[in-house]
C-alpha cells in the first residue's frame, strides 16, 4: 500500500514539474513568434498604399521619410533624390473636398478613378490610398512596399506606433528609459535597503525589530497604482520645487516610487540571509577582539552577500518589471533620456498604456510583444548575473 | 423534482426571453458615461429592455460589431474605411448614428498670462516648432507638452482637427487618463493640455480658440459649442448593422427625446 502511495504522489511531482516546464516554454514560443511577425509587417499600414505621379521616379521610401513627408518637414522631392518639384500630400478624406458624394458614388465605386485622376493631374503629388481602389488604374506609380527592417526597430530612436501612413517602432527611447530608470531605482534603494536590514539584523533591539519588521512587510503588500497616485500627488510636486523644473514628471520621480516599492523585497531578503549568520562564526569574530561593527562588516556581511545580491536582484526584477506606478510618475514621453530629471517612457508603461486598442495582430500589436521579449531578455540578463556571483562566492569559500 | 424541473424551466425562459430584447453596448471610453446615463433611464422607463453598456475603445467597440458581438458600438471617431469595408466584404452594412457632440478644450495653467491661441500657434506647440511661451506672448518659459496616450479616441481628433493629421513631437507627454492631464497641468507652470469640455474646472485655465488666423477668437463653451461658434467639437457615434435596425430602435429613438438630451446636457455633452 506505502509503495502505492510513494508511486502516485512521485507520478503526480512529475507530471506536474513538466506541465509547467511545458506551459513556460510554450507562453515563451508565443511571445517570440507574436514578435517575430513584426519583421514580416510592410511598412505602409496594411490594406494601403502609396501612389505617386508616374514622372515622379522616387522608388523607396523608409518609414522616416514618409512621416517626414505627411508632416510635411520634407516639402520638396530632390531632398530625396527625386526631381525638383514641390511635395502635395493626398489622403483619402481630401476627396470627400474635390468631389461632391455623388461622383464618388455611394459605395465609393468611382473612387478609384477620381484618385488616379488626382495623382496623374499633380506631378509631386503623394497619395495615401486604400490598394482595392486604385489597384486596377493605370499610369499611376506604386511605391513598392517592403518589409519592416530589423535595424530600424532595434536601432530606431523614434517610437509613434499610430503614426499614419506608415508607423515608426524605434525601441531605444523606450529601451534607455526602462534601464535608466531601473538603474537609479536600485542607486536609491540599495543604500538604504542594506543599512535599514544590517540594522534590523544586528543593531536593533529585539523590541524594535519586531514591531518595524512587520511594518516594513506591509508596505509590499500596497498595490502598485496607489504608489503611482501617490508619486503624481506628492513626489512629482515635490521635485519639481526643489529642483525648480519645468516638469515635475520625470525619471527621478519614477526611480524614487520604484526605489520605495523595491525596499521591503531588498530589505526582507537581505535581512534574512544575515540573520542566517552562524553563531558560531560571530561568536568567533567577537572573541578575537574585533568590535560589534568589524564583526558586520568583516564576518555577517560578506557571509550573507549571496542572500543579499538576491534580494537586490529581486528589487530590481521588480523595478523593471514595474508597469503602473511608472506610468503615472514618468511623463510618458519617448524621448532618449540625457539626464534624470527628463521626462521618460519605460517598456512595461508602453505595453499597458497600448495593448488595450493596437488591433490584435496588427503591427502595432506585434511590436508590443517585441517589446515584451526585450524585457524578457533583460531579466534573464539580470538573473544570469546572479548566478554567475553566487557562484563564484561559493568557490571561494 | 417537480419544484427543480419548474425552476429549470422559469430559468431557460428568462434566460431567453431576457436574451430576446437585451443589447449590448460596447466601445469608446469617452461615449462610455453617457451611454451609462441613457441605458439606465431608458431601462426605468422600459422595464422588459436590459441594456449592457461596457467600454475598451472605440476600436474595440467597432471591432466587436464586426465580430457580432456587440449591437451598438460606440466610437469617438468616425468608423475607418478600412473598418467600414472589412464590414461590407462579411456581408454587412455598418449604419451611423450621431449621439452627441463632444468640444475639447485646450488648457494651461491658472497663472499663465496667455488668453487665447490660433490654431496655427496650437499645431506649432503641439508639434515642438514652438518651445517657450513668449513665442506666443506668455513669460520666458518652457512649454511643457501634456497629451494622452495614443489609444485614446481624444488623442487621435486633436491629431486630426488641431495638428491636420501631423505627428506630435516625439517629447510630447503622454498621461493614461484626462484627470491625470487636469492634475498635472494644474500643477506645472508651463504646462498645455487639452480634454473634454465636461472635465474643466478651475484649478486649470481654458484657452479661447481661433480656426480663422486670429480673426474670431471663441472661449470653449457648452453654449458655444451649441450654436457651432466653438471650433474643436468632434461628433460621438452609434455604429449598427443594418440587419439588426429593427433591434435597436426603439433605445435610438429614445436617445433623441427630450429627456435623454437634457441628461445630455448635464453630463456635459453637447445633444446634437
Amino acid at each position: 500500500m506505502k509503495k502505492w502511495i510513494d508511486r502516485i504522489a512521485r507520478r503526480i511531482f512529475t507530471l506536474s514539474g513538466f506541465v509547467t516546464s511545458v506551459v513556460i516554454l510554450l507562453i515563451i514560443g508565443f511571445l517570440f513568434s507574436e514578435a517575430a511577425g513584426l519583421f514580416r509587417q510592410p511598412i505602409v499600414e496594411e490594406g494601403y498604399v502609396l501612389a505617386l505621379n508616374k514622372e515622379n521616379d522616387v522608388d523607396r521610401l523608409s518609414a522616416e521619410q514618409i512621416k517626414q513627408l505627411f508632416d510635411e518637414d520634407i516639402t520638396n522631392w530632390k531632398e530625396l533624390g527625386g526631381k525638383d518639384m514641390p511635395v502635395k500630400v493626398f489622403r483619402l478624406e481630401d476627396l470627400d473636398h474635390l468631389y461632391t458624394e455623388e461622383e464618388l458614388g455611394a459605395e465609393y465605386e468611382h473612387a478609384g478613378e477620381k484618385i488616379a485622376e488626382q495623382v496623374r493631374q499633380t506631378p509631386g503629388i503623394i497619395a495615401f490610398v486604400p490598394k482595392v481602389l486604385v489597384e486596377g488604374e493605370r499610369d499611376i506609380h506604386l511605391v513598392p512596399d517592403h518589409t519592416i527592417p530589423i535595424k530600424d526597430v532595434l536601432l530606431g530612436t523614434e517610437w509613434y506606433p499610430t503614426a499614419t501612413p506608415s508607423p515608426i517602432f524605434g525601441i531605444l527611447p523606450l529601451l534607455s528609459g526602462t534601464l535608466w530608470v531601473s538603474f537609479f531605482a536600485i542607486l536609491i534603494a540599495l543604500p538604504f535597503g542594506l543599512a535599514i536590514s544590517i540594522y534590523l539584523a544586528e543593531v536593533a533591539p529585539p523590541a524594535v525589530s519586531k514591531v518595524l519588521k512587520p511594518v516594513i512587510e506591509l508596505l509590499n503588500g500596497i498595490p502598485s497604482v496607489v504608489y503611482g497616485f501617490f508619486g503624481l500627488a506628492v513626489i512629482v510636486p515635490l521635485l519639481q520645487q526643489t529642483f525648480n523644473l519645468p516638469v515635475g514628471e520625470s525619471g527621478l520621480a519614477g526611480s524614487l516610487v520604484l526605489a520605495l516599492m523595491a525596499l521591503p523585497t531588498i530589505i526582507t531578503v537581505s535581512e534574512d540571509a544575515m540573520r542566517n549568520c552562524p553563531r558560531t562564526m560571530r561568536e568567533a569574530s567577537l572573541a578575537l577582539g574585533a568590535t560589534h561593527w568589524q564583526t558586520i562588516y568583516k564576518v555577517v556581511v560578506p557571509y550573507s552577500v549571496s542572500g543579499i545580491t538576491s534580494g537586490v536582484v529581486l528589487g530590481i526584477g521588480r523595478a523593471v518589471g514595474e508597469t503602473m506606478a511608472v506610468l503615472m510618475v514618468t511623463g510618458n514621453a519617448a524621448v532618449i533620456p540625457t539626464s534624470i530629471l527628463e521626462p521618460l517612457r519605460t517598456i512595461p508603461a508602453t505595453i499597458a498604456a497600448e495593448l488595450g486598442e493596437a488591433p490584435a495582430g496588427g503591427a502595432h500589436y506585434q511590436s508590443l510583444f517585441l517589446l515584451g521579449v526585450i524585457l524578457f531578455f533583460i531579466t534573464l540578463i539580470i538573473n544570469s548575473c546572479v548566478e554567475i556571483v553566487s557562484a563564484r562566492n561559493k568557490t571561494k569559500r | 423534482m417537480r419544484y427543480l424541473n419548474a425552476l429549470a424551466m422559469a430559468l431557460v425562459l428568462a434566460v431567453w426571453s431576457g436574451g430576446a430584447s437585451a443589447q449590448r453596448i460596447k466601445g469608446s471610453d469617452t461615449v462610455l458615461p453617457l451611454s451609462q446615463e441613457l441605458a439606465e433611464m431608458y431601462m426605468k422607463g422600459h422595464p422588459s429592455a436590459s441594456l449592457t453598456v461596457t467600454g475598451g475603445g472605440s476600436g474595440v467597440g467597432i471591432s466587436a460589431l464586426l465580430d457580432g458581438t456587440t449591437d451598438l458600438a460606440m466610437a469617438s471617431r468616425r468608423i475607418k474605411f478600412s473598418e467600414k469595408m472589412k464590414m461590407k466584404q462579411s456581408g454587412h452594412t455598418p449604419v451611423e448614428v450621431v449621439v452627441a457632440y463632444d468640444a475639447l478644450a485646450v488648457i494651461v495653467h491658472p497663472s499663465n498670462p496667455v488668453k487665447r491661441l490660433t490654431r496655427e500657434q496650437l499645431e506649432a506647440i503641439f508639434r515642438g516648432k514652438i518651445t517657450n511661451w513668449k513665442e506666443v506672448g506668455g513669460p520666458d518659459a518652457r512649454i511643457v507638452v501634456y497629451s494622452r496616450e495614443t489609444s485614446s479616441g481624444t488623442y487621435e481628433f486633436f491629431k486630426e482637427s488641431v495638428l491636420h493629421n501631423k505627428n506630435y513631437m516625439a517629447g510630447v507627454l503622454s498621461m493614461p487618463a484626462t484627470g491625470a492631464i487636469i492634475q498635472s497641468v494644474s500643477q506645472t507652470r508651463g504646462a498645455i493640455g487639452y480634454v473634454g469640455l465636461a472635465y474643466l474646472n478651475p484649478r486649470v485655465k481654458a484657452l479661447a480658440v481661433s480656426y480663422d488666423g486670429g480673426r474670431h477668437y471663441v472661449e470653449p463653451s457648452v453654449k458655444a459649442a451649441m450654436a457651432r461658434q466653438y471650433p474643436v467639437v468632434r461628433p460621438l457615434y452609434y455604429y449598427y448593422d443594418q440587419a439588426n435596425a429593427a433591434k435597436v430602435r426603439p433605445f435610438l429613438q429614445y436617445i433623441a427625446s427630450q429627456a435623454a438630451r437634457a441628461k445630455t446636457l448635464e453630463l456635459g455633452f453637447i445633444p446634437r
